[in-house]
């Protein structure tokens, strides 16, 4: 399913770059390598890339002022930041730069792969919505947002604070489109912290690649969705009321928010 | 220069002012007392000649009355054979020379301006009566250097005198002569001589050995503790804080090196712990530079070990592919927990069998005890609940405290015991808040103020206008709360969330022990708080942990027959990049370690005896209150 497209791989180190390439082409993928994020800009804009794998921290240029340079370019294409600076810092920034995913190094075969696979997905899910506008076809709806009150880490999680000071998180539409075939979801303890840009559970899908949703917020669970461990079907039909995953003490919720984007302003 | 320097110091100061001073002070008693000397003999001197002079006027009288001068002869010539007497002569008004003892004189005239009688003529003018001193005078010999002490006693004409039958005296007449005495001071001079060598052989020998005396006191009082304070003072200098000045007694001196070692010891304190807080620094700086460095050779291991290990067939490649990814993926927990400890992450905890983990990681490192031959003994108690703990963490700990005893023991006769136990502790005294809120579900948490290194519970008072914050221990009974204002507790007080200023205070409660306010809060998930907001009570109820009674603990104990640990290293062997296996290690193991158990809630201790052994208990909390 992922043949034939087409993806750009960043990074300084040389065996990196071989051993994903090794890996995105036995999917089928075919696979640029760049070793400098200029040479890499340079590649952009001649040819068109489904994704981008890019490293964060390299020499000259590093991979935000890389994610930067893309928005100021008007490039589309995602981006999957991969780093060896493995922080949720790193994790939360580069997702509020605009990156879709985070991929701490080192990973695994599976690891990389689930998230190639997410990529590809968001990828054509972008495609359809350009599609549908030159179509000016207003009625195919790809992927739901969430309430505009809602604040969303990258395109994965959400939060929402309700009264008293608990936040309730899940999981976006646009991330479990871009995840086929849901069968189970790992949670965590109650009384468990979480951590903002670290991972708070664990989705598998069919093609039994394990998929982890980041955390929006930092804090405390003090509830978990039981209904959603019996009935996965729920967090995929109401994402955002229904489905919801944790409700949560935030520990520093001010932080967190200066990373967090509202879904009010995926509407203008 | 050496010259100098010995001129600069204090001792040598001392004793040459001590010296110059005592120099001046018996100086000066000595020329006091030897000119009193001096005059008292020229006094007894002048007595005597005065005595004499008396003497031989009245012993002439008869023979010059009846005008008998060859008998006045004799007796002046008898008289003058008395030694120290020089001469004696008589001369009349005109000042011709008489009688005399020696004889070649007689008849010659006194010379008015010779020395013997400049006393009295000064103004050309007759003598008449003089008083005693006037008529003494001491001068030169013209002959020698010898002093010459000359008194002059006049003859003064008598009734009898010119009634004598000679009636060679007119009555009016009224000094008829002069008797002149010469007395030799010689002998005198001599004993004023010797007294004064006496007086200055004393002065210099007292002058010497007061300095030779000041001099020892000095060397052992004064110079030998400067001395010692200024070579401390340079080796502090030099940097070595942990220079000891010994016991300098208590005077001033002592008190100084005292309070000198308090003053390098308070340094050497300081040091460290800016040392640490730097260590850690550059530690963090150091992890972030490792893990970026080591995840990439990793992620080539990784990717290529997982790709492999999806595509082999061969079910013995497979699981030998297994171990390669499992033990990768360990090595990725392990330089992540190296990030988490430099930033203090949480770890991440799932219920586990301790003795598993224990098992795990003696199986890792038994390649390692066999060929050292070292006997591994194990008593692990069964029926260990599972409990929370971070097991890739945990296993690190394990290994990491067994591959140092494996480094600590002899070949051959190594012995190794890992035990675990299941023991209770009450919570009094150990357990920490860790977290508490207000009723709005606030943090009361307070990072910035820290007791005994932990984030203290802070609440707002407000008392007769007055408005301050207390911070609270947060370890439960242990009470060394921190107030920023004074309290009354039996006043009306206002306790309350410093965030939105809800009321804490349990208004239905009063303390038992001394009737104080009692404030309350939540520490979720582990019930309500109280104490009495009086800082001289003790008084505080957690009644969900209370209730619990004594907590279950498990103590894993790893015991070695190795070389041990001396007592100075012991105290800083958790400290970060402090190794004593010199460049076989970075340094970080047990910094990590007590990291790691210190995120657990746990404690861990170690004793040590040189050459018998080592001995690590690790204390985890196992009692789950939520």
């Amino acid at each position: 399913m992922m043949k034939d497209e087409r993806i750009l791989v960043v990074d300084d180190e040389q065996v990196i770059l071989d051993a994903i390439s090794r890996i995105a082409s036995a999917e089928g993928l075919n696979v640029d390598s760049e070793n400098s994020a200029t040479s890499a800009l340079k590649k952009l804009s001649q040819k068109e890339y489904s994704l981008i794998l890019c490293d964060i921290m390299m020499p000259q240029m590093d991979g935000f002022t890389f994610l930067d340079e893309m928005q100021k370019r008007k490039i589309p294409t995602p981006v999957i930041m991969i780093t060896g600076y493995s922080t949720v810092e790193n994790a939360v920034k580069s997702l509020y730069k605009g990156a879709i995913d985070f991929v701490p190094k080192p990973f695994t075969f599976e690891e990389l792969n689930s998230s190639i696979n997410r990529g590809i997905k968001f990828y054509r899910i972008q495609k359809g919505i350009e599609d549908a506008k030159s179509r000016n076809d207003k009625t195919s709806i790809l992927y739901v947002p969430g309430p505009p009150k809602y604040k969303r880490l990258g395109n994965l999680s959400w939060m929402n604070l309700e009264s008293e000071g608990i936040a309730v998180i899940g999981a976006t539409d646009l991330f479990l489109e871009t995840i086929e075939k849901l069968i189970s979801i790992e949670l965590m303890e109650v009384d468990e912290e979480i951590i903002q840009g670290d991972s708070c559970a664990n989705l598998v899908t069919e093609d039994e690649l394990a998929h982890r949703l980041l955390s929006p917020v930092s804090g405390r669970i003090i509830e978990r969705n039981e209904r959603i461990l019996e009935d996965i079907n729920l967090l995929e039909k109401d994402p955002y009321f229904e489905g919801w995953i944790y409700k949560v003490i935030p520990s520093n919720i001010e932080y967190d928010l200066k990373y967090l984007v509202p879904f009010a302003s995926d509407r203008m | 220069m050496k010259f100098k320097q010995a001129f600069t110091k204090i001792s040598l100061k001392l004793i040459l002012t001590v010296g110059v001073v005592t120099i001046a002070i018996i100086s000066v008693y000595s020329f006091l007392s030897i000119q009193a000397q001096r005059n008292e003999l020229l006094s007894q001197a002048e007595v005597y000649a005065n005595k004499l002079s008396e003497t031989i006027r009245n012993s002439t009288h008869l023979s010059m009355l009846e005008n008998r001068s060859d008998q006045t002869h004799n007796i002046i010539n008898t008289i003058s054979q008395e030694p120290g007497l020089q001469e004696i002569r008589i001369f009349n008004k005109e000042g011709r020379i008489m009688f005399s003892s020696q004889k070649e004189f007689i008849g010659e005239m006194v010379d008015q301006n010779a020395e013997a009688c400049y006393g009295c003529h000064t103004a050309n003018k007759p003598l008449e009566r003089l008083p005693m001193e006037d008529r003494m005078r001491i001068y030169d010999s013209p002959q020698d250097s010898s002093r010459i002490l000359g008194i002059i006693n006049p003859i003064y004409n008598e009734q009898s005198c010119w009634e004598a039958d000679c009636h060679f005296h007119p009555s009016e007449q009224k000094v008829l002569g002069v008797l002149d005495v010469k007395l030799s001071l010689n002998e005198l001079d001599a004993q004023i001589a010797s007294s004064e060598f006496r007086s200055i052989v004393f002065a210099v020998i007292a002058i010497a050995l007061l300095s030779l005396i000041i001099g020892i006191f000095v060397r052992k009082w004064v110079e030998k503790p400067v001395n010692e304070l200024v070579n401390a003072t340079e080796q502090v200098g030099t940097g070595n804080l942990n220079y000891l000045i010994k016991d300098l007694g208590s005077d001033e001196l002592g008190l100084l090196a005292k309070s000198f070692n308090n003053m390098t010891q308070k340094l050497a304190e300081a040091r460290l712990q800016l040392f640490q807080s730097d260590k850690m620094a550059s530690m963090g700086r150091l992890a972030a530079g490792v893990a970026h460095e080591i995840n990439n050779p990793l992620t080539a291991v990784l990717t290529y070990s997982s790709f492999l290990l999806k595509r082999a067939n061969n079910p013995e490649l497979q699981e030998d592919l297994k171990v390669i990814v499992r033990e990768t993926k360990r090595s990725r927990e392990i330089v992540k927990s190296l990030l988490d400890f430099a930033r203090q992450s949480v770890p991440k905890k799932s219920n586990a069998n301790i003795n598993e983990i224990i098992s795990n990681a003696v199986a890792v490192v038994d390649n390692q005890f066999s060929i050292k031959h070292i006997k591994l003994e194990k008593n692990l108690e069964e029926n260990i609940p599972l409990f929370k703990i971070d097991s890739n963490q945990m296993q690190q700990v394990f290994i990491n405290l067994l591959v140092n005893a494996s480094d600590a023991v002899q070949e051959k006769d190594g012995k190794i015991s890992v035990s675990t136990k299941l023991i209770s502790l009450s919570p009094y005294g150990t357990l920490q808040i860790k977290n508490a809120v207000c009723s709005k579900r606030h943090s009361l948490m307070d990072d910035e103020v820290k007791i005994d290194g932990k984030p203290s519970v802070k609440l707002k008072i407000v008392q007769n206008g007055k408005e301050g914050f207390a911070n609270l221990d947060p370890i439960y009974g242990k009470n060394r709360d921190k107030y920023g204002l004074e309290i009354k507790p039996l006043e009306q007080i206002q306790i309350s969330c410093p965030k939105c200023n809800i009321s804490v205070i349990d208004k239905e409660t009063n303390c038992p022990k001394c009737k104080g306010t009692v404030y309350s809060f939540e520490v979720p998930p582990r019930g309500i708080f109280e104490g009495c907001i009086n800082p001289h009570c003790d008084w505080q109820r957690w009644l969900y942990v209370d209730e619990a009674g004594v907590r279950d603990y498990i103590e894993i104990k790893i015991s070695d027959n190795g070389s041990g640990i001396s007592k100075e290293d012991l105290p800083r062997i958790f400290e970060p990049f402090y190794s004593t296996k010199g460049q076989k290690g970075t340094g970080l193991g047990l910094a990590v370690i007590w990291g790691i158990v210190d995120n657990h809630d746990g404690t861990i201790n170690v004793e040590s005896q040189l050459g018998k052994g080592t001995t690590f208990s690790i204390l985890l909390p196992i009692s789950q209150h939520a």
